[in-house]
């Protein structure tokens, strides 16, 4: 299996469905340690890029799924606010930059170069290292799980599954960390024992890749 | 949740429209999210735009206008605006002269507010961010997103705005803006938290003898929890607080904010006041000029947060300077 632009739809569509699934979860996380907008943000964004796909003006079908995955990027970054519009926006700008067009669809070990090219992007622009209770709390281990499994011989259903694994790992791993970066860090000790937001999205959003490759 | 909404959805839509209609003297574009003078000032002026999440009226909207702003934009509650309304602004009000971006210390806001510089440079627009960073109860160290930007804006925002709408060039604004969040501090009580209409219920919850110490504006929880005091304590403490970190000395003037967060009635306001004007005359310091009431509100939390801004001529000499915006007025 490899990702051309119908998956890079299919995936998009899934995050949106699960941001729409449980943005009420994400918004009481972010009622412990932030300030209670995750979810509303996240489903606000995703209901634009929905309308874009949907719209008049939707990415081609035969433009490659770099096109789409950088449109869903500009499309967050543009309607999110906050500093979710910026990271994953410019997470997916960075993943659909790593996918040019003109290029046979990437395989299961490209596209994980697409996902730390995501990586280095949010950790770019926020400045933040793995432990600081972020959500490259989620996508570090999501992409190490990945990683793995393609070295280990795993097409894109298996190495999304681990992917899936690692980020839900990662994000259970958050809650005894005392956050360093975003709104939490203002809490100091008090953001101790409450799961990360931001790594909680990351998990949902590795959850859907995995989803849609899976069978 | 008891609100005076439509839906929570259409929150901001609908004040700015309410925005639009209270007040010809400012332009409100309901598509960008934008709000300028309707009077463009002579140009060339350097333009200051601020913005950053709705639910602190009257900042920042409420301070565009002759001697303060030229363009705000509005986020949707506690959500700092998007790049493209940050570009919009500064677009609207660029006259060649720069633009200085009053921004508050906040992960999102400065993300977007850097991704809005980048796209106004490209645009030859020439940009500096002055970053307002004065709240002391956030530890500023490399384990936190560094301190927030809170009362002190108002300062910043008044101060710099008279220097830029006498003609000064762009470098001086922005190292004035400076000049006044270095000279300032702030530290915030909360009797309450606050309820984010999208939410439908508060940040946190208190008891009915608790109260939130070192709080932000984003509802989100303080660095600790006690039991309600009188207010000639909770002051003494507030006070002592900034003035450790502050370095305020006897014979020293400050400019003094009392600023209510949303839901203190004035009167509690001005006792408050009282009693920072009693604690800081026993430092030896003068509170050259003050200010006491709702200007950088946290939706209907109830509570204030006291600002003291360290005075010198040149900033009182600002400070007293014209303004005609819808919250704030100086003949």
């Amino acid at each position: 299996m490899d990702v051309d632009t119908r998956l890079a739809e299919d995936w998009v569509r899934a995050i949106a469905a699960a941001v729409e699934r449980e943005h009420e979860r994400l918004t009481e996380l972010d009622s412990a340690i932030g300030d209670g907008d995750h979810g509303s943000n996240l489903r606000r964004g995703f209901t634009a890029v929905l309308a874009v796909l949907d719209g008049p003006d939707a990415p081609a079908p035969d433009g490659g799924p770099g096109a789409l995955l950088t449109r869903t990027g500009t499309t967050l970054i543009s309607k999110v606010g906050g500093a979710s519009g910026p990271l994953y926006g410019k997470a997916f700008r960075a993943i659909g930059a790593a996918l040019p067009p003109g290029q046979p669809p990437a395989d299961a070990a490209g596209f994980g170069e697409a996902l730390a090219a995501g990586l280095r992007a949010v950790r770019d622009l926020g400045r933040a290292e793995p432990g600081d209770k972020t959500l490259v709390d989620a996508w570090t281990p999501a992409l190490e799980a990945y990683r793995a499994a393609v070295a280990a011989g795993a097409g894109l259903p298996e190495a999304a599954a681990a992917a899936a694994g690692g980020a839900e790992r990662g994000a259970r791993d958050t809650e005894p960390l005392q956050a360093r970066k975003g709104r939490a860090s203002y809490l100091g000790p008090r953001s101790v024992g409450h799961r990360d937001p931001g790594a909680a999205s990351t998990a949902l959003l590795f959850r859907a890749l995995a989803d849609i490759t899976a069978g | 949740m008891k609100k005076l909404i439509n839906t929570a959805e259409s929150v901001l839509e609908d004040a700015l429209a309410g925005v639009a209609a209270a007040h010809p003297e400012l332009a409100v574009d309901l598509a960008a999210r934008v709000i300028t003078r309707a009077v463009r000032p002579p140009a060339p002026k350097v333009a200051l735009v601020s913005g950053g999440g709705s639910g602190h009226e009257p900042l920042h909207g409420g301070f565009v206008g002759p001697g303060m702003l030229d363009a705000a934009c509005p986020g949707e509650v506690f959500t700092s605006p998007v790049p493209d309304q940050v570009l919009a602004a500064a677009e609207a009000v660029d006259s060649g002269a720069g633009v200085v971006f009053v921004v508050k210390n906040y992960t999102g806001d400065v993300m977007n507010f850097e991704l809005a510089a980048e796209l106004a440079a490209e645009r030859g627009i020439e940009v500096r961010t002055v970053l307002v960073n004065d709240d002391v109860a956030v530890e500023d160290s490399t384990w936190t997103a560094g301190r927030r930007g809170t009362g002190a804006t108002v300062a910043v925002e008044k101060i710099a705005g008279a220097l830029a709408e006498r003609g000064a060039p762009l470098d001086a604004v922005a190292a004035l803006g400076e000049r006044v969040n270095a000279a300032s501090r702030s530290f915030a009580i909360a009797l309450t938290g606050a309820t984010v209409p999208a939410a439908g219920r508060p940040g946190f919850e208190l008891a009915e003898d608790e109260i939130e110490v070192g709080v932000g504006i984003h509802g989100e929880p303080g660095r600790r929890r006690e039991k309600l005091r009188p207010a000639r304590e909770l002051v003494a403490e507030v006070v002592s607080t900034i003035l450790t970190d502050h370095h305020l000395t006897a014979g020293d003037e400050v400019i003094a904010l009392v600023n209510g967060l949303g839901g203190t009635p004035l009167l509690e306001l001005y006792i408050v006041f009282g009693e920072v004007a009693a604690r800081l005359a026993e430092h030896g310091i003068t509170v050259a000029r003050s200010l006491v009431g709702n200007y950088v509100t946290s939706l209907d939390m109830a509570g204030f947060s006291l600002t003291l801004t360290k005075a010198d001529a040149q900033l009182l000499e600002l400070w007293d300077a014209p303004a005609d915006t819808p919250a704030l007025k100086r003949a």
